[in-house]
């Protein structure tokens, strides 16, 4: 009698724990890895999950889009009050200017009030390493290498001295960060400041980008060979017999396991679906706004070319 | 006894003698820096591959920020000469660079040489401007020989 509870005790211990892991792998805010399809394709039950997940709750779909209307998961953090009055501010931001969709990867313009020469604007192009914070403290890096010297400059998504964001080519790559950039070869991150936006047809998913970059011979600013990198191809020409035991000591095979972990690392799917409810129809109508506006521009008087 | 067994245990906190953190990137004395003018001095010590070093900066802290002056040692002279470009972490909007640039000045705050090759920071017209005085040293000559503004 003891033992069949025992048993069974077990074995619904066991689902709960499939469940969990199911939901927290939708639920997770990081950006979808591009690598994970051909992982996926051994496990069947995982993307039909996912994609159950997706039809049941369109709002899920968002949080790569938006991701900086998610609050920080920590606990220590979280103010609900202070939650809403951002959301409601960063949706006035977005109604006085257009900040697209991009990710870590894309090519990005920034155009800023430059409060050092007066009533002059500054502009900078490059590639979006990292993209981090939430709510009104979100902001974005962008490098570029200018006249052969390497610049990185962060920015605030929802700072009101920017003039524009322009989103010059969207893509992703391999990583969540970009940061092996400041240790690749300088070609990996040299863009033109005069580059073209180059236009997506509507309803095209987001190209992930698989350019593996080459990095400079050691000393590196950081590990990167216990890091995992899927967007840096030449790392084992680097390491000595040293650095790949210590990689494989550090390793920590168990963490994607961690059911705890990854839940303390997302917000649950029932504050998630509350935050979408608040945010979903204004966001739909900006991007509504946005588009005729676009298509104004494209049909608009053609102009008369002088000489 | 204690100890003996404290390191049994952990032995590698005890024996620890090297970096666990990322470093700051700072400039401090003896830090080397990169000449990005064009100044004879300059070129010939950033071609030869000794850069300068840092033997004193000019504020209370001792840690050079965007803008501070500094004396270095360079072939074997003392110069002096304004950070344009770091590479620790900078505030929003204020572009951090991949290497610690430092442009030649004389004591009248004119550059030594006659272009900078590299862009400079917008930020260093406000902080330039501050830190001229009437009848001092005139740091803003400096800005007329950029080229290029991030």
């Amino acid at each position: 009698m003891a033992l069949a509870i025992r048993r069974s005790t077990s074995e619904v211990f066991g689902a709960a724990k499939w469940f969990i892991r199911r939901d927290c792998r939708a639920l997770s805010t990081l950006p979808e890895k591009a690598v994970e399809v051909p992982v996926e394709k051994k496990r069947d039950r995982p993307v039909v999950s996912r994609i159950r997940a997706n039809a049941r709750n369109p709002n899920l779909a968002l949080r790569h889009v938006y991701p900086e209307f998610l609050p920080d998961p920590n606990p220590k953090w979280r103010n609900s009050l202070r939650e809403k009055l951002e959301r409601t501010d960063m949706l006035n931001r977005r109604k006085q200017i257009d900040i697209p969709e991009f990710y870590v990867g894309s090519i990005l313009a920034v155009t800023v009030a430059d409060p050092h020469a007066q009533g002059k604007t500054n502009r900078f192009v490059g590639i979006c390493i990292e993209r981090k914070g939430a709510g009104l403290r979100a902001e974005f890096t962008l490098r570029n290498v200018v006249d052969h010297q390497g610049v990185e400059v962060r920015y605030d998504l929802y700072d009101p001295t920017v003039h524009s964001i322009q989103v010059l080519r969207l893509e992703k790559r391999l990583d969540d960060k970009l940061l092996y950039l400041r240790d690749a070869l300088p070609e990996y991150s040299t863009f033109p400041f005069d580059m073209d936006p180059e236009i997506l047809p509507d309803g095209t998913p987001v190209p992930v980008n698989p350019v593996q970059v080459k990095l400079k011979p050691r000393p590196w600013l950081e590990r990167w060979e216990r890091q995992e990198l899927q967007g840096v191809s030449n790392i084992e020409e680097h390491l000595k017999e040293k650095d790949r035991v210590r990689r494989e000591l550090r390793k920590e095979p168990w963490e994607k396991y961690d059911l705890m972990k990854q839940y303390r690392k997302t917000i649950p799917i029932e504050d998630q679906n509350d935050i979408w409810a608040e945010v979903n129809h204004q966001l739909k109508q900006l991007q509504l706004t946005r588009k005729k506006v676009s298509r104004k521009r494209t049909f608009g008087v053609p102009k008369t070319q002088l000489g | 006894m204690f100890k003996s067994l404290v390191s049994k245990l952990n032995p590698v906190q005890l024996s620890c003698g090297f970096h666990t953190t990322a470093c700051m990137n700072e400039v401090r004395l003896l830090s080397r820096l990169r000449v990005v003018d064009n100044s004879e001095i300059g070129k010939r010590a950033m071609a030869e591959g000794k850069p300068p070093k840092v033997i004193c900066v000019y504020n209370k802290k001792h840690v050079g920020y965007i803008g501070d002056r500094v004396l270095v040692a360079i072939k074997g002279q003392k110069k002096k000469g304004i950070l344009v470009g770091m590479k620790q972490k900078q505030s929003v909007k204020v572009p951090k660079f991949d290497s610690n640039n430092v442009v030649l000045i004389d004591d009248n705050g004119t550059p030594l040489g006659n272009r900078i090759h590299v862009p400079i920071p917008t930020i260093l017209r406000t902080i330039l401007k501050e830190k001229t005085h009437s009848k001092g040293a005139d740091y803003t000559k400096l800005l007329a020989i950029a080229t290029r503004f991030v």
